[in-house]
């Protein structure tokens, strides 16, 4: 049964597997992790639409599946466009009779980062716009991983892969990361959240909530990735967690237009303490330590004007 | 660990858990085995394995939460410390699952699990 209120302590996560062991993600490998808890919150009523990406690529591996949900497989930009397609057919045999009315089957869209920020946009804008019953969610591991680590939009500034590499010229990214967030926001949808797995309490109650969202919402979760980020694969959380007590993850929530800040972080931590820990950002002079910082801190700065209160604190040493 | 006993399975498909013959192919690739991948082991990933310590174990279920595989496993079955403390549940490690990535050693808050090098 899919949960339907919101979690109060870690107990009330059911214990049934809907995204089952013996897939072939990597070791410590945070998106699985996000699947695993994902599936238990949306339960059996539930159709899934994955994108291609690294989560369609280690789940099915024919002729076996590690899902017990029915699950749509799609090239990587139209995960959007495919998901309409599901709610409306469902909307239409509804109508028509042959499906219970009274049941009601979500439609869950997923995609990495990918097949949201770079290719599958168009085709998420048209289905936020149309407004479809579908929660999407977006697992960021900041690259196409699947691939073998090559920039997408939601790479971070200063960080390696092998499409921006590091040399005498190019120092890794020199963009910045694109704000999915605030595209969805544009778009006025009923519920646009960012969540993070080590937070397991408050990422699951933003899936309830969007699961409860009659109307589009997003999700957008950070995935840590250890051949990707060059992490061990124990650290997932660790890293995970530190994203969010450094500020450069800060986990919102935006209601019909409302945002809030779900975690706040009274004391944050200077961003070196992230960056060092990930072998991405190996190369980083104390001076592009100190942009990314006053970056972060602008970043920071924007949210609690947003947001109207000082919801993430200042850096303490 | 029966991977057929979900509703609405496919009677040609009864008591199979993977195609056998050209026949029992699935049109466009549709796979009638929800949670098949259980059937594939991955113990082989590991190069350190787990071992939980039932002693030092405060149940907060955290291993649970974070292993990306679903191998830890959450069992009914009561067990008592050595300084007397009683537990309902207890957990468990699937060793078939588990790729030994570490994230429960690395996360437990009492240090309850280690990692073991995997020998033989």
């Amino acid at each position: 049964m899919a949960l339907t209120k919101p979690i109060k302590s870690l107990w009330e996560i059911p214990r049934e597997e809907r995204f089952v062991g013996g897939h072939a993600a990597c070791q410590g490998c945070g998106a699985a992790l996000v699947l695993r808890h994902l599936t238990k919150v949306v339960g059996k009523d539930a159709i899934i639409v994955n994108a291609t990406g690294c989560m369609e690529v280690i789940s099915t591996l024919f002729p076996r599946t590690a899902w017990r949900n029915p699950w749509l497989h799609l090239a990587f930009e139209n995960a959007g466009a495919a998901a309409s397609g599901v709610e409306a057919a469902l909307k239409a045999l509804q109508r028509k009779g042959v499906l219970d009315k009274n049941r009601y089957i979500k439609v869950v869209a997923i995609a990495g980062d990918g097949g949201t920020f770079d290719i599958g946009l168009q085709s998420l804008s048209g289905m936020l716009e149309r407004g479809h019953d579908v929660m999407y969610v977006v697992y960021d591991n900041e690259a196409y991983m699947n691939t073998g680590i090559q920039r997408s939009g939601a790479t971070p500034y200063g960080a390696w892969t092998t499409t921006t590499p590091v040399g005498k010229k190019f120092r890794g990214e020199w963009r910045p990361k694109k704000d999915i967030v605030g595209i969805a926001y544009a778009h006025r949808i009923p519920y646009i959240a960012t969540a993070n797995p080590a937070y397991p309490i408050d990422m699951i109650n933003k899936f309830v909530k969007a699961y409860n969202t009659r109307g589009p919402s997003l999700v957008h979760v950070l995935t840590p990735c250890t051949p990707g980020w060059r992490i061990p694969e124990s650290k997932t959380i660790e890293v995970a967690k530190l994203a969010v007590q450094t500020g450069m993850w800060v986990l919102l929530e935006i209601e019909n237009g409302k945002p809030k800040v779900t975690v706040k972080v009274r004391k944050r931590k200077p961003v070196r303490e992230y960056l060092k820990m990930q072998g991405r950002f190996r190369h980083l002079t104390e001076e592009d330590i100190k942009k990314i910082q006053e970056m972060v801190d602008k970043y920071v700065e924007e949210i609690n004007r947003w947001v109207g209160e000082e919801a993430i604190g200042p850096v303490e040493e | 660990m029966s991977t057929n006993q979900e509703e609405g399975f496919p009677e040609r498909f009864l008591g199979k858990k993977y195609p056998e013959t050209m026949e029992d192919l699935p049109i466009a690739a549709i796979v009638p085995w929800p949670g098949s991948t259980l059937d594939v082991t991955t113990h082989a990933w590991r190069t350190f394995r787990p071992v939980i310590n039932q002693d030092k174990c405060v149940r907060c279920r955290l291993c649970w939460i974070y292993c990306p595989d679903g191998a830890i496993l959450e069992v009914d079955e009561e067990y008592t410390t050595s300084t007397g403390k009683k537990y309902k549940v207890s957990f468990k490690v699937d060793y078939d699952h588990c790729k030994g990535c570490g994230i429960c050693a690395n996360e437990c808050p009492v240090k309850a699990i280690e990692m073991v090098p995997e020998m033989k």
